[in-house]
């Protein structure tokens, strides 16, 4: 019997229907978990306790007509990129410490419409730019699974709450693998949607042609019944795609029966660890069993270069976005300077942390006068290229099946001095954001650390554009085969 | 491709950002090795390849010319470091 915390949104949402429970019950007890283990874990940057019990008790009355949808008095975390109206919204950066919205996010109004109950915000790293939850301003986030190792980031806080069983679900965002990794990282689902799926109305900017918002949850059906929430056009996103979003639960199935699968050689890396290798390729036999018609020897040469497309491509993004934080709308403002100038530089010399300041020194430089075809168009260019042979690959596969990180969870401090290697544990999942896919991490076995850490380990799969129906089959048959998501960390 | 601490200096007035003496050295050998690695783009032959600035095939989107309701003042200002009346408040940008 799994405890109340470590439910799946769907087994929670039946025992509601059923009458089992309440919402009211349901957020008290997610609470009593979080007081019981975030002042470890630091998941949280802020709770929003009083409110919650508000719309469990409103969520609590549509059940009780019979009315309401799967997420209905569901307790959800949401990551402190997506702004909420009335409540702080920092980014993880102490340039907006103070920063209380004035309005919801798309994602936000359309959750609130299918019964958000909305225990808090949580830890990132600074403006969505990390790939460990280390560079947030209110301190790192440990992995449930092993205190002083990272969860994973730029997602961190959002991870760790489902994997600790603090929330049934959540929201991240996925710039170029901010979702996917930490879920990897954590032992949990999390998806990242077609580039346009998802409105980024209300999303704080990072790279706006790569950033997506997607769920986090403890199986694949969760997954899909957040992301329907989520997805569909809005005309406040001028990259939102006027595309119907089918009905996922229709797709789903227990075979892989007339599947075509490839696995794309480039994505185990040189230095990826043996045993990730291992329970990756261990998955992938297993979609073999389910039936599906597996090629090992794809090539998709071009996404090497991914990663040095990604680091001129998202930091040029980032230093025009970041530009709108000079203390003069809203958050920290430096003013004791002797000019304008000198409380704009002084406000940003204070309120941003390093790898921000890195990042905008490096968009900077990759726009600047004379070396913008170099860098930033170069980079446009290969991004076409990278696409183009995701897209020949489609033509012969129906998903692509890789890792989403190289390692397991490493220890707090571990990558910190040496920001290229940092870069590196995207290796994996930032093509994915260059050409503008869906893709979804999916537990797939543990790996025993050095100290003897028993840490998750995780599979991707990535699916041609608008295709999330067939990348959610394959990932709910895979899990339905196998028992990894159903184990938790002992907490 | 190796950054002085000069060059550091200027990108970081270009993007406004105040910088300290300590962080010029760090940032100028950090920054210089991430531009070596973008060095590898070099091989890639984009020769006639347009370059992608996002992925959507959609350019140009326009909404109807209709005005909708937009955030009253207070609103809009509650989160200003200073305000005077329904203003942001600003040093002086031009000199006196």
């Amino acid at each position: 019997m799994t405890e109340l915390h470590y439910l799946t949104l769907t087994d929670a949402a039946e025992a509601l229907r059923r009458r089992e429970t309440s919402s009211a019950e349901l957020t008290r007890a997610a609470f009593r978990r979080i007081h019981a283990l975030d002042g470890e874990i630091n998941a949280f940057l802020k709770l929003t306790e009083e409110a919650a019990m508000e719309q469990a008790g409103r969520a609590d009355e549509l059940l009780a007509r019979g009315e309401g949808g799967p997420l209905t008095g569901i307790p959800a975390a949401i990551k402190d990129v997506i702004v909420t109206q009335g409540v702080r919204t920092t980014a993880g950066s102490k340039i907006l410490d103070t920063f209380i919205p004035p309005y919801d996010a798309n994602v936000i109004t359309l959750l609130k419409e299918a019964g958000l109950v909305m225990t808090g915000k949580t830890n990132m790293d600074e403006f969505a730019m990390g790939s460990s939850g280390e560079n947030s301003a209110y301190g790192p986030t440990h992995n449930p699974w092993a205190h002083g190792r990272v969860p994973g980031g730029s997602s961190s806080g959002s991870a760790a709450a489902v994997a600790a069983g603090m929330s049934y679900y959540a929201l991240g965002s996925d710039t170029g693998g901010s979702i996917r990794q930490p879920a990897a990282l954590t032992g949990v689902v999390g998806m990242k949607p077609t580039y346009g799926r998802v409105s980024r109305y209300g999303l704080i900017a990072f790279g706006s042609s790569l950033d997506q918002i997607g769920p986090f949850s403890r199986s694949v059906l969760d997954a899909a019944l957040v992301f329907q929430a989520i997805s569909g056009y809005d005309a406040r996103d001028s990259t939102s795609a006027p595309m119907e979003v089918p009905d996922i639960r229709k797709a789903l199935g227990r075979d892989l029966k007339g599947l075509r699968i490839g696995v794309p050689q480039e994505y185990f890396v040189e230095g990826m660890d043996p045993a990730v290798r291992e329970a990756v390729t261990n998955a992938i036999n297993q979609m073999r069993s389910l039936g599906a018609e597996i090629d090992w020897e794809v090539s998709l040469p071009s996404s090497s270069h991914a990663l040095a497309v990604y680091y001129i491509i998202a930091p040029s993004e980032a230093s025009a976005n970041l530009a709108r934080y000079d203390g003069v709308k809203y958050g920290y403002a430096y003013q004791d300077g002797a000019s304008m100038w000198e409380n704009m530089e002084k406000t940003r010399q204070y309120g941003f942390g390093e790898e921000v300041k890195r990042r905008i020194m490096i968009g900077t430089y990759a726009l600047s006068a004379g070396y913008y075809d170099a860098y930033y168009l170069k980079a446009q260019k290969v991004r076409t290229v990278i696409r183009r042979e995701f897209d020949e690959a489609f033509e012969k596969y129906d998903v692509l099946v890789a890792p989403v990180s190289p390692t397991t969870a490493f220890k707090i401090g571990e990558k910190m001095d040496d920001p290229l290697q940092m870069y590196l544990s995207d290796v994996c999942t930032i093509p994915v954001n260059i050409a503008g896919l869906p893709g979804i991490s999916v537990p797939c076995g543990f790996a025993t650390s050095d100290d003897g850490a028993r840490l998750p380990v995780a599979l991707q799969i990535l699916a041609k554009p608008f295709d999330e129906a067939t990348m959610f089959r394959v990932a709910y048959a895979y899990e339905q085969s196998t028992d990894w998501h159903r184990q938790h960390p002992a907490l | 491709m190796s950054l002085t601490p000069e060059q550091v200096r200027h990108i970081a007035r270009l993007a406004r950002l105040g910088i300290e003496d300590a962080q010029v050295e760090r940032f100028a050998g950090q920054l210089s090795e991430i531009l070596d690695y973008f060095e590898r783009l070099r091989q890639v032959d984009t020769k006639d390849v347009p370059p992608t600035a996002h992925t959507l095939p959609m350019h140009n989107v326009f909404r109807g010319d209709e005005p909708v309701p937009s955030l009253e003042p207070d609103q809009t200002l509650a989160n200003a470091p200073q305000r005077q009346g329904d203003l942001f408040r600003v040093r002086a940008v031009l000199d006196e």
